[in-house]
């Protein structure tokens, strides 16, 4: 349609220099658009970045001096907000950071057992019901989880697990976070089905199979579970402000919540601070497991 | 074309299979572990239908966790419609959802657009970009909107530069949302990361093809790379409006878990908290959640509706 709307010479004059040009304009281009290009994005990217910098650098500032600066080096250095963090809230920080690092350790865990078992009945094992079953598992990846709340809080509750961590941790082992199945299945299913069959012919059972044959070459599909498990479950703030009502008990979301019931400005810095800390293992994670969040999300969509 | 060869060579195995014991049997004990490894899924599996089925009744009772749930047949769904703050709720979430999601993914698609020209340090740009959606969830960023948006934040110090004065962002109740939307749209990195994925997939002869017909570049976009990415756009829509609708962590760090000002940022899952968590009415806040089940339900039959017209299949 377009080569009839143009000119019949046209084409071949401009369509050559066109080509040519549409690969390298990307590459190479004229150094003016490349660099207007990068100056957009570098800005874009400031813009972005410009909040975490600026909490980063008002944690490092005395607490009357935060507000209405808006550069991000400190004038006067002041180091205590974060000793004054530490210890402002009932207990000292480090009892709420080691409170979500068992939560997030035991979610990784079971996350990667059970999504690995059930990705790998999907994946690579002929049984009755297969279909129905990853059909039912795909839509319990749009189902909301607030209509399955009041009845899951009634069931907690009278099991004695509430002021606990196994309403947050026990689901995992339950394989109930559908994206990690189906992130599993995706990558198991591009293995080679010859490999199944190997491991049969030298008398390997389903299970070790998985054991020893499927589940070390899914590592990369493991560390991306482990990763955003992490992440989510580092953040999480509904479940622990539903179950957890024990201060000595929360996790770091609900800890730093606290900080604004003592809100008052001599707490800004402090609090600035323990933000800082709650926030530095995330982006630890990221930058050490970029690659396995960009693959992640590529493949499956999550967030 | 290949399943009618598999068709053909499943049917020529099929007599010679009959017949030998020693691999039905291997099938059936396949079977048997295939539910082996299911297992714990189909514990969870029970652990969501049970509550599903039961907070569907429990929408049809009044229940105050306490006592036994008094069946009150639609009574609930009555009261929801003649609740001012169910209203605003709704209200509230709706604008949230349909202002931040269509942006988010323009600004996700645009800035994708432009990195996948193939520019230098592209890795770096992604990662910026991603960043804020790993964060954006977390009590720390909300808490700290709350300040940069604060009446002497920087947001007012910096709008002082030019001689304005910015309004009370969070203690107005006209514009307390608007922070919250403009949160949502700093974390577009994630739908931005399956754009680019998506835009790698589309063929490079097509844009070759066409830029000989002598296309250009804004038709190329308009004929080739949004066809081609329209499923991934329709994906991304579904995902962000469902996530939209559940928004809760922001309201409540954000107005200390009262929605307020002025009712002003009570999201939807917000008031079924309130409700069947503070107030302790159960059966309430089950049907709020089975409305809120309906009323995403229908927005994604829309759009699976809609997307006949605009999203493309290339098979």
């Amino acid at each position: 349609m377009a080569l009839l709307e143009s000119p019949p010479k046209a084409p071949i004059k401009r369509g050559k220099p066109a080509k040519q040009a549409d690969p390298e304009d990307a590459l190479t281009g004229t150094t003016g658009t490349r660099f207007s290009r990068h100056l957009i994005l570098c800005l874009v990217g400031l813009v972005m970045l410009y909040p975490l910098l600026w909490l980063i650098s008002s944690s490092f500032k005395p607490s009357n001096d935060i507000f209405r600066q808006l550069g991000l080096w400190p004038e006067n250095w002041d180091f205590s907000n974060y000793a004054q963090g530490w210890t402002a809230l009932d207990q000292p920080f480090h009892v709420y950071l080691i409170n979500s690092l068992i939560v997030v350790v035991f979610s990784i865990v079971g996350n990667i057992f059970s999504c690995a078992l059930a990705a790998y009945a999907f994946a690579r094992m002929e049984f009755t019901g297969r279909k129905l079953f990853f059909a039912l598992m795909l839509g319990t990846l749009m189902l909301p989880g607030h209509v399955l709340l009041v009845p899951q809080y009634i069931i907690f509750s009278q099991l004695g697990w509430l002021d606990t961590y196994l309403p947050l941790i026990v689901p995992n082992f339950m394989a109930t976070n559908a994206f990690f199945i189906f992130l599993m299945v995706q990558f198991m299913k591009a293995l080679p089905k010859e490999l199944d069959d190997a491991a049969q012919i030298d008398g390997c059972g389903p299970f070790r199979t998985f054991l020893r044959v499927i589940l070390p070459l899914c590592v990369p599909a493991m560390a991306t579970t482990a990763i955003f498990t992490f992440i989510s479950t580092w953040n999480e703030f509904f479940g622990p402000l539903l179950y957890i009502q024990n201060q000595d008990l929360y996790t770091v979301p609900l800890a730093l919540r606290a900080f604004m019931d003592s809100e008052g400005q001599s707490m800004w810095g402090p609090m600035f601070a323990m933000s800082v800390v709650s926030i530095a293992p995330i982006i630890g994670f990221f930058i050490a497991g970029q690659k396995y969040l960009i693959n992640g999300i590529a493949t499956t969509g999550l967030k | 074309m290949s399943v009618l060869t598999k068709q053909a060579a499943g049917a020529a195995a099929l007599p010679g299979r009959g017949g030998k014991p020693g691999r039905a049997h291997g099938k059936r004990k396949n079977q048997r572990s295939g539910y082996l490894f299911l297992l714990p899924w189909f514990i969870g599996m029970l652990f969501t239908i049970i509550p599903f089925f039961a907070s569907l009744y429990l929408a049809f009772t009044d229940y105050n966790l306490f006592t036994e749930p008094n069946f009150v047949g639609l009574a609930n769904f009555q009261a929801l419609f003649e609740d001012p703050r169910l209203l605003q709720s709704l209200k509230v979430t709706f604008i949230y959802t349909f202002v931040s999601v269509p942006i988010s993914l323009a600004v996700a698609l645009l800035i994708a657009l432009v990195l996948n020209r193939g520019l230098q340090g592209l890795a770096i740009y992604r990662s910026v970009y991603y960043l804020p959606s790993l964060l954006g969830g977390s009590v720390a960023i909300v808490m700290l909107w709350r300040y940069i948006f604060g009446n002497d934040g920087i947001v007012n110090g910096f709008l002082g530069l030019f001689g304005i004065q910015g309004p009370a962002w969070v203690t107005d109740p006209e514009f307390a949302l608007s922070t919250l939307i403009v949160l949502n749209v700093w974390t577009f990195g994630s739908p931005m990361v399956i754009f680019l994925a998506g835009l790698r997939q589309v063929p490079a002869m097509y844009y070759e093809a066409a830029s000989i017909d002598g296309a250009s570049r804004w038709r190329q976009f308009r004929s080739i790379t949004l066809p081609m990415i329209s499923p991934i756009i329709f994906f991304n829509l579904i995902m962000q409006l469902i996530g939209s609708f559940q928004t809760f962590t922001q309201g409540y760090v954000m107005s200390g878990g009262t929605g307020g000002p002025a009712d002003s940022t009570l999201f939807y899952n917000l008031y079924l908290y309130q409700k069947g968590f503070t107030e302790f009415e159960m059966g309430y806040a089950s049907a709020m959640a089975w409305l809120l089940l309906m009323i995403i339900a229908i927005f994604t039959a829309i759009n699976f509706i809609a997307s006949k017209f605009w999203v493309f299949y290339d098979n």
